[in-house]
């Protein structure tokens, strides 16, 4: 076992080990840093940026920034959850986010988000941009108008499926997901039981036939915050 | 002000909408009569008054803005009422309305009047009639029209999510809707 | 059809040895050889490199220069900056339109002309400019326009645009370009005789870890404008571990208005190489990268010569200056239109033949950076110090300067003054005075440090550029009394749009909502509070952004504000009513007036 440290999040002390990213030791200690493109068991990515905290002072994504002996960190600040807040909206406004008819919605990480930040209606206009749909493959639909571009399904198929179905292309406000192949995703080597197709936070990536299957009031953030279960862990 | 002028007034409306929000309010079921002794309904379809008779605390709208007369009458509702409620996910954020943004405005009208499987037009021609109120080139949520000041998602927000707003706005204490209440769908 | 792209696709990865890393030298490869990158060459390269094909795909679509779709057998690329703006860019895009018979974006029918627009190419003392495939058109103009668009009808070779050749190295054979150096103020320093070999020589009679304290006692900062002391970087790289290091010189000067480089590079590319040397000496590598922008891809067959040169004069390669078991030689990897690859961090990514996205840090560079070695990234001018600082030493370096910005800064000055141009001045120097140098006194503010740097109104003009007040990489940009402050931080905004790679949230989704948010302004149609949300806005992007570009791409807005505020806020207006001002409703149901033929009766 390696030496531990200890440094505060929000003035509570917390016990970090060499190697730890902020957001693991945070969460090793029953506090929840909201995050989107992280997951447990994936590399770190750092790219929607849900879980900024300042360390000394200066902002970083607790996600990829160690956690370091004695350092300061603040995650829970008014304006801290505010700009939380604002990068969420960001996701809202950016894509098409239907979520009435969503398969996904209650389910969905991005909208739990919403809803544990309190947002009713996003302030920034809305961009509608015009992204499209692929329903090539017999088990998985691929929409992308529900991207939030999180390469959560990038790193799972590399790294635990051992495949590459996906990848991005273009930049800026034109990039978007892409799949290993001329044209569609039934041209992938994507299979049904691969994890890529359940890291998707929101509903861009689907298995077929099987939504609505939970009833409203029993899914998965109707009556539970998202990341309740982390900071249970700290209770119990 | 109406010799009603100690209860406050409230307006609905539904824009490009389902009615599906109204139906939501009804929902509050027998709470409705403790609603009537707080409040008189003003212009609304609750008790078919087509235009404002005074002066209204608050207007809940449901639906977005997807063409010029749900503008002019977003709009009316923002001079004639004190506070405005954007009512479930059409009024929040376009909703399915909205869904047609993803379609140019002509492939929409062509498809609706034109081309459309069921659609008998012998003119060949898209309809010109002051009856049929301008399309805007998008469905807009409410509060890109005209200033919204609380927002109530859902489709429909829940009875309960309504009743919790109005009675605390009516009661002049503040609107914090709990966890279970605020949801998108 | 696909077979012959397929083969020739291969037979340009034979030529980089099938190395995924070099898949920018391989997709430019094969863009030269078919015009542009198809599906069945992406596809022959993601097999010979060993890549998905997601991957290559990835590349190819990252990058302005590289297409997927056919283009023209010439592309017209016209510099779309600021400063090209204020001086003509409208009329003479309006000129090669006419003349091509085609819109920004199309493709002439023949398949022979492509016009497109291009972020700023290094040019803003000579704007109008273009890119004609690699060759440089200056000083456009939309007699000029059309000219060039009837002499290559005759004979499709851009290269023969350049009748009179610009002055220095411009005229050199394997450079013959029309682009002018305008060094306005050469200085003590920098742009002083190089005597070729001397620096290296001196620094190898010392020990590396002399070389470094050399560095440090001149106190010399980054010139790329962050101003990182490069004694420290240097000893970070020298103390990481690993067998296999490198030093890059970033020569991707992507900061609008900054042109400084492109001058250094043409009149003075053995400094900057002996600094890489150095650097290499210094660090413990053996092996250096100059990242050029794809913009000077017409730079490069001269910088390879100088290479040439040095590699026979034994400044390169095995045993340099005949020292045993310092070997240290430089390849150039040319870059393909990206803006953000003159992040360090993007900049590595590019050369590992991967998207120009940044990376993650720490860990940082000097610990873990190209191809995960330790690398030490610097600026063209920072290695252009380095040399002087060891041909003159430390001593007569800090002559210059102040206490905590020693030596000389080029500044690349251009916009609305009488002298635009290089001008190498001590660090320190008022901003007015420079003013006074290029005959810009009338400014109504100073765009310092390009669009990431800050715009300063006259209340500035006393400011020191030095690190601790104006701190910049060296852009200038001039702007008379008559310009529209917002207008200019809109341009910017677009830029920025452009140029972010789309990695995190706040800077893909932030900078769109940002430059819609000016653009309200500018049309007249936002209120006090949207200019409120907008500052929340932007605050936002900075502190929440994953790297420099998306830390900095508000400061136009930012900036302005701080001294052009009661300007701005003169241009918002409440609705009494409590509409929307946003919200134009006569432009809303202008299609659908079109389509049906009558007028709303509510506009």
């Amino acid at each position: 076992m390696s030496e531990t440290f200890t440094f505060t999040i929000d003035g509570v002390e917390v016990e970090g080990e060499p190697g730890q990213t902020i957001l693991e030791a945070a969460q090793a200690a029953g506090i929840y840093i909201p995050r989107l493109c992280h997951k447990d068991g994936l590399e770190p990515w750092g790219g929607c940026r849900v879980c900024t905290v300042t360390v000394n002072g200066r902002s970083a994504s607790a996600c990829t920034q160690p956690a370091a002996a004695g350092i300061t960190v603040e995650n829970e600040t008014d304006e801290l959850v505010d700009m939380r807040r604002g990068i969420i909206e960001m996701l809202f406004v950016e894509g098409n986010h239907f979520c009435m008819f969503c398969e996904k919605s209650g389910n969905c990480e991005l909208q739990a988000l919403a809803y544990r930040l309190g947002i009713a209606a996003p302030r920034y206009e809305y961009l509608w941009p015009t992204r499209d749909v692929d329903a090539s493959h017999p088990d998985v639909l691929l929409d992308r108008n529900r991207c939030i571009l999180c390469a959560r399904c990038v790193r799972t198929s590399r790294d635990l499926d051992g495949k590459q179905v996906f990848g991005f292309v273009g930049r800026g406000p034109g990039k978007k997901i892409a799949v290993n192949a001329s044209a569609r995703l039934s041209e992938t080597g994507l299979d049904v039981t691969d994890e890529a197709v359940d890291a998707c936070p929101v509903g861009a990536i689907l298995r077929k036939r099987e939504g609505y299957r939970i009833p409203v009031g029993l899914r998965r953030y109707d009556g539970t915050p998202i990341g309740s279960d982390i900071e249970k862990g700290a209770s119990s | 002000m109406s010799t009603s002028a100690a209860k406050p007034r409230v307006a609905t409306v539904s824009l490009a909408g389902c009615f599906g929000c109204h139906m939501s309010v009804l929902d509050i079921d027998e709470r409705i009569f403790d609603l009537v002794d707080i409040i008189d309904f003003d212009r609304s379809p609750i008790v078919d008054f087509k235009d404002f008779t005074g002066r209204c605390a608050v207007g809940l709208v449901e639906g977005g803005c997807g063409n010029e007369e749900n503008v002019e009458v977003l709009r009316s509702f923002r001079r004639n009422c004190d506070i405005l409620i954007s009512l479930g996910d059409c009024a929040t954020m376009g909703g399915i309305p909205a869904l047609r943004n993803l379609v140019p405005t002509e492939e929409c009208l062509r498809e609706a009047y034109l081309d459309g499987p069921s659609v008998h037009n012998p003119s060949g021609r898209l309809p010109n009639d002051i009856e049929l109120p301008l399309l805007l080139d998008k469905v807009r949520p409410a509060h890109e029209v005209v200033r919204m000041d609380y927002f109530l998602p859902g489709c429909p927000p829940s009875a309960d999510t309504i009743w919790a707003a109005l009675t605390a706005l009516l009661t002049d204490k503040p609107v914090q809707l709990p966890y279970e209440l605020i949801k998108y769908d | 059809m696909s077979g012959n792209i397929a083969q020739t696709a291969e037979q340009v990865c034979g030529a980089f040895g099938d190395d995924p890393a070099r898949l920018m030298d391989i997709i430019r490869g094969v863009q030269q050889r078919l015009g542009h990158v198809p599906d069945a060459a992406i596809d022959a390269v993601a097999r010979r490199v060993g890549r998905a094909r997601v991957d290559v795909e990835s590349v190819v679509s990252f990058y302005a220069f590289f297409s997927k779709e056919p283009k023209g057998r010439i592309v017209i690329r016209l510099c779309d900056d600021v400063i090209d703006r204020m001086f003509g860019y409208d009329a003479v895009r309006a000129a090669f339109e006419e003349e091509l018979g085609i819109t920004l974006g199309e493709t002439t029918p023949d398949g022979r002309f492509t016009l497109e627009r291009t972020a700023c190419i290094g040019m803003c003392d000579q704007a109008p400019a273009a890119m004609i495939n690699d060759t440089i058109v200056t000083w456009l103009s939309t007699d000029k326009a059309r000219r060039i668009v009837s002499e290559l009808r005759e004979h499709m070779t851009p290269e023969r645009l350049v009748k009179r050749v610009g002055g220095g190295n411009n005229g050199h054979p394997l450079i013959r370009a029309m682009v002018h150096n305008s060094i306005r103020r050469p200085g003590p320093l920098i742009f002083s005789e190089i005597n070729r070999g001397e620096a290296i020589r001196k620094a190898l009679s010392m020990s590396p870890a002399e070389v470094i304290r050399a560095i440090k006692t001149a106190r010399l900062r980054g010139r790329g404008g962050a101003g990182f002391p490069t004694g420290l970087k240097w000893e970070f790289t020298r103390s990481a571990s690993g067998d296999r290091k490198f030093v890059m010189c970033n020569a991707d000067e992507g900061e609008p208005g900054t042109f400084k480089d492109r001058v250094l590079l043409t009149e003075r590319a053995d400094r900057v190489f002996a600094g890489m040397t150095i650097a290499g000496y210094a660090v413990g590598a053996c092996e250096g990268v100059m990242y050029l922008r794809g913009e000077y891809a017409y730079l490069l067959r001269y910088l390879e010569d100088v290479l040439e040169k040095r590699r026979a004069d034994g400044l390169l390669g095995r045993g340099v200056m005949g020292r045993d078991g310092f070997d240290f030689d430089i390849r150039i990897q040319l870059g393909a239109g990206a803006y953000v690859c003159g992040e360090e961090t993007a900049l590595l990514s590019s050369c590992e033949g991967m998207r120009g996205d940044p990376k993650n840090r720490p860990p940082f560079p000097a610990q873990k950076g190209y191809l995960g070695c330790p690398t030490v990234v610097n600026n063209v001018e920072t290695l252009c110090c380095v040399t002087k600082i060891l041909e003159v030493g430390p001593a007569t370096f800090n002559m210059y300067g102040t206490s905590r910005s020693a030596g000389t800064k080029l500044l690349s000055i251009s916009g609305d003054c009488d002298s635009p141009g290089v001008y190498e001045i001590p660090l320190g120097t008022p901003l007015g005075e420079v003013l006074e140098m290029c005959g810009g006194t009338r400014a109504k503010a100073v765009q310092v440090g390009g669009p990431s740097g800050r715009l300063v109104g006259r209340d500035g003009f006393d400011r020191l550029i030095c690190f601790d007040d104006l701190a910049t990489g060296g852009a200038l940009i001039v702007f008379g009394p008559d310009r529209d402050i917002l207008e200019i931080v809109s341009r910017y905004m677009a830029f920025f749009v452009d140029e972010s790679c789309g990695y995190c949230t706040p800077c893909r989704v932030g900078n769109v909502l940002i430059k819609r948010g000016v653009d309200a302004i500018i049309a007249g149609r936002a209120e006090p509070r949207d200019l409120e949300q907008l500052e929340d806005l932007c605050r936002t992007v900075k502190s929440t952004s994953r790297c420099g570009l998306g830390q900095s791409s508000p400061n136009p807005l930012v900036t302005a504000l701080e001294s052009f505020r009661p300007e701005i806020e003169a241009r918002l207006r409440a609705d009494p009513n409590g509409y929307r001002r946003s919200f134009d409703l006569s432009r809303a149901v202008r299609p659908t007036e079109q389509l049906v033929g009558r007028k709303s009766v509510h506009t």
